[in-house]
């Protein structure tokens, strides 16, 4: 009887740690639906380099968390049992092979395949390449604001880039460290004052890859995300064309009424136009707020909060403290038919 | 074995009993220098701060149980994570694990008291205040919200106007002070205070990891005092250490900080380590295994841990090959790790098994530390680091280590010790239940979190958005927090039900062999009423009490 006693402990002991594991295991796989930005679902050669490094790193985890659990059980099911009463064992000298085996030449070996492969990844992630193409990206708290200087474009949280080509992001602070991440083209990298950092990024298929700030930076910290659009080169000519473009002027009345409700109610002094006289405003303009010159081409607005349409515009308008608390963007507070007209103005932004 | 139940220890001279007598009413209780008052008061204070930043992370598992959740605003989540981990690294880890070793290492070397009982009351009053001020900030709704790690320029007044980043920076230096202190008191009690034939060859294990760990602590924390210091200079005399605009370095912080941050970790899982070794070696009915290799390890650990700090800094932009460097210092560190977990599986291979509370805790520790452990080795590997860096992923990665590294093994101490705190058993079909509830709620809280951050979740964020595929996890994540605080709950029932009225203990009812159990439970106020000497520990190495018993030679 009192073999069975220790053996069934053991065995609850193990199947508690099997269903605690298992339950992880199944919750986890099902679930991911296709946009969620997942670093195990790569779409770019260096998430595909690291996410394949992760794999085998994780097949060297778990093989030794499967020894340590097998050992640890072996010894249980010994059955060596005792008592507060039974006398010690003074011997401290058996078992040191245990320690020599299990404690250096098992990790010397496990951590010489980690760090060989490690290195390995890192060499391939890291090689210098030709980009095409670059483009500096400003992290604000808490919007991305993204400048392609021989373009001459200049748009915010949303980065298009060609498939297949390697395209160099340099990166930089206006205010708070934040960190540059899409999971599914690359790892992170941080954005500090004072330091200028680069990252190249490539997306091996058309998609749109959510990307988000990952260092702490404050308040909204949570609503700092960005969109990656990949799309093919004919495409991509296209929206460097399209963006290229100043903003025409609006054609019905409506829409110049809101475009002077634009200039007075204060949008104009934190949100460039291009193309838009604003020398009717006596502001500094320092860049606040993200340009608009080409707001409806975004899929997003808010730090990729909110989808980009009428309705969630007017509400990020009216209520942007109740979206985002604590941003820089402050609730106007405008009479209905002045609101209509500066909507049916940023329509027009094309 | 007769011999076993050791000879009765008794108050030999009325004398001795009234100079140890501490004086009567509030002054007295204001005034107790004994290491035993100070190290309980550290030990109940620093428990208290462990329930009330595990209130605060129950907090933050409701909010984040939905997306968009609304029961936190984004400044009540940012001043609750931040409370949380300045709570849980300055006011819970490391001055728990320094309280055990000030009540426990002079009983385990055999001396009356630690080397300046009055400073080390000092310190334990610095860190009271320092903590009861942290917590009123944050009921005032002015605690520090730039997180633990406090990184500029965030936490500058630019950024961090609001009172709460001063509170930081001052109280942190505090809580350093302390730490200080209680690593003097714990470096000079073990050279200068060991009882006759007590060479340091001959220590308990949990002796030198006190140590090591003290060691570790003046070289880390003066790190983070300068750090620290600066941020103060920085928000109040705006000198520009940090400033990029006028010539400072936000990295400059980054660097210090983890200089300190780093070995901190380890500063907390040493001493953790020492705990599982003593308790191992009283419910494995025999000394742990390869004593020498073990101490070895152990200093081995405490100078790696201060060659890793720039892992916290991969996505910085460094050099790569500087990088690399600290890559392999990262993952070097897993050997003398994996000799700690070897030489456990060893003792419980070769020993005889008393299947009590104590060492379900340390099996658990075991399976979970391995769990860290080997994420940590993941971590290490700069291009997965690029990945995993802030995102949950390392969240799941550090409470492994910490909870199971360092909360299981205190726990198991806790069982263990007990009775010589109290004088009193605490109810082992309880500490089952307490065990496991522990056990598999924090395998269910935290092990999807290592799917949530690969799949793109950052840390730190107050809410998420709906549809990117993390929600379900994060309500299991969430469940489990609150299976781990039921556990956590029963532990307290335990504690409160029997510190007054559980069963009697009795001098040594484990019979282990370490010196604290030669004195009566609770230990008589000087301890022993002879330094207990030894040609006994001279005989037989570091056991000095299993060797008294066999031998049946008195003390």
């Amino acid at each position: 009887m009192h073999i069975r006693a220790p053996i069934r402990k053991c065995l609850s002991f193990f199947c508690i740690l099997l269903l605690v594991s298992g339950l992880g295991a199944c919750a986890s796989v099902p679930i991911s639906p296709p946009n969620t930005p997942s670093a195990l679902n790569p779409q770019g050669p260096s998430a595909a380099q690291i996410s394949s490094l992760l794999g085998i790193l994780t097949v060297i985890a778990i093989s030794v968390v499967v020894l340590v659990t097998v050992l640890m059980f072996a010894a249980l099911l010994r059955g060596r049992r005792a008592t507060n009463d039974t006398p010690p064992d003074s011997d401290g000298d058996t078992g040191r092979r245990w320690l020599i085996w299990g404690g250096i030449i098992l990790p010397l070996i496990l951590l010489t395949i980690a760090f060989g492969s490690t290195v390995h990844t890192l060499a391939a992630i890291t090689a210098p390449q030709n980009t095409p193409l670059s483009m500096n990206v400003t992290g604000r708290q808490w919007w991305w604001e993204v400048n392609y200087r021989d373009q001459g474009i200049t748009t915010a949280d949303e980065i298009h880039i060609p498939v297949g080509v390697p395209v160099q992001v340099v990166l930089e602070s206006g205010d708070v460290i934040h960190s540059f991440w899409v999971p599914e083209l690359h790892g992170k990298m941080d954005l500090i004052p004072g330091r200028v950092n680069t990252i190249i990024i490539q997306a091996d298929r058309a998609g749109v890859y959510r990307g988000e700030c990952a260092e702490y930076c404050g308040l909204q910290h949570a609503h700092m995300g960005f969109m990656v659009v990949a799309q093919s080169q004919a495409d991509f000519d296209q929206w460097v064309a399209g963006q290229q473009k100043t903003a025409a002027s609006p054609q019905n009345d409506t829409a110049r009424r809101g475009q002077q409700v634009f200039l007075s109610a204060g949008c104009a002094n934190c949100h460039n136009i291009q193309g838009l006289d604003d020398s009717s405003v006596d502001a500094s303009k320092i860049d606040l707020g993200p340009d608009l010159t080409h707001l409806q081409s975004r899929l997003t607005i808010a730090g990729a909060t909110l989808t980009n349409n009428q309705g969630n515009l007017a509400g990020w308008v009216v209520g942007a403290q109740h979206v985002k608390p604590g941003s820089l963007m402050p609730e106007l507070n405008l009479a209905p038919q002045d609101l209509q007209a500066l909507l049916a103005y940023l329509q027009t932004l094309t | 074995m007769a011999t076993l139940s050791s000879t009765p220890v008794q108050e030999i001279s009325p004398a001795l009993k009234q100079i140890w007598q501490r004086h009567k009413g509030v002054i007295g209780w204001l005034s107790a220098v004994n290491h035993k008052d100070i190290g309980k008061r550290y030990v109940i204070t620093a428990m208290i701060f462990f329930l009330l930043a595990g209130i605060a992370a129950l907090l933050m598992r409701i909010q984040l149980a939905y997306p968009e959740n609304t029961f936190l605003n984004a400044e009540q989540y940012d001043q609750i994570f931040s409370t949380h981990g300045i709570t849980m690294m300055f006011l819970f880890a490391v001055p728990i694990m320094q309280g055990v070793g000030i009540y426990l290492v002079p009983l385990m070397i055999g001396s009356r008291d630690v080397a300046f009982p009055k400073l080390n009351a000092c310190g334990y009053w610095l860190y009271a205040i320092a903590g009861a001020l942290i917590w009123l900030s944050l009921l005032l709704g002015t605690a520090p919200n730039s997180g633990w790690f406090a990184y500029p320029p965030l936490s500058l007044t630019r950024y961090s106007p609001a009172y709460g980043m001063d509170i930081y920076a001052t109280l942190v230096e505090f809580t350093e002070i302390s730490a200080l202190i209680a690593a003097t008191e714990l470096i000079i009690t073990i050279f200068r205070f060991r009882a006759p034939g007590m060479s340091l060859n001959r220590i308990p294990v949990f002796v030198w990891a006190s140590l090591v760990t003290a060691f570790m602590v003046i070289f880390a924390m003066s790190t983070l005092v300068a750090a620290s210091s600066e941020l103060s200079l920085d928000r109040t005399l705006s000198t520009n250490f940090f400033n990029a605009d006028l010539g400072g370095n936000p990295l400059l912080w980054q660097h210090l900080f983890w200089f300190f941050g780093h070995p901190e970790v380890y500063i907390i899982f040493i001493p953790a380590l020492g705990i599982v070794s003593e308790v191992l070696a009283a419910f494995a009915r025999r000394p742990v295994v390869g004593y020498p290799l073990l101490v070895m390890s152990l200093v081995a650990i405490g100078m790696i841990s201060f060659g890793l700090w720039v892992h916290h800094m991969f996505t910085t932009g460094l050099p790569i090959l500087g990088l690399s460097l600290f890559t392999i210092a990262s993952m070097i560190i897993a050997i003398p790790s994996g000799i700690q977990i070897f030489s456990t599986l060893a003792t419980l291979w070769h020993g005889k098994l008393n299947l009590k509370t104590p060492l379900f805790y340390i099996l658990g520790f075991i399976v979970n530390f391995v769990m860290g452990g080997v994420t940590g080795v993941m971590l290490s590997s700069v291009p997965v680091d690029l990945q995993a860096q802030d995102s949950y992923f390392v969240v799941a990665h550090f409470h492994y280590v910490l909870i199971g590294g360092a909360v299981f093994p205190l726990l198991a101490g806790f069982y263990y010790w007990f009775p010589k705190l109290t004088g009193k058993m605490l109810n082992d079909r309880l500490g089952k239940w307490n065990f496991w509830l522990t056990f598999i709620g924090f395998n269910v809280a935290f092990f999807p979190m290592h799917f949530i951050g690969l799949m793109g979740m950052p840390r730190r964020v107050y809410t998420y958005l709906p549809g990117l595929g993390w929600d379900t996890l994060n309500f299991i994540s969430s469940v489990g927090a609150f299976i781990l605080a039921f556990g956590v709950l029963l532990f307290l029932i335990n504690v409160i039900r029997n510190w007054r009225g559980g069963e009697p203990a009795g001098d040594n009812p484990w019979h282990a062999g370490t010196l604290e159990w030669a004195t009566t439970s609770p230990p008589l106020r000087y301890n022993f009423s002879r330094s207990p000497l030894c040609a006994a520990v001279i005989l037989s190495g570091t056991r000095p009490m299993i060797s008294r018993l066999i031998s049946s030679k008195p003390i």
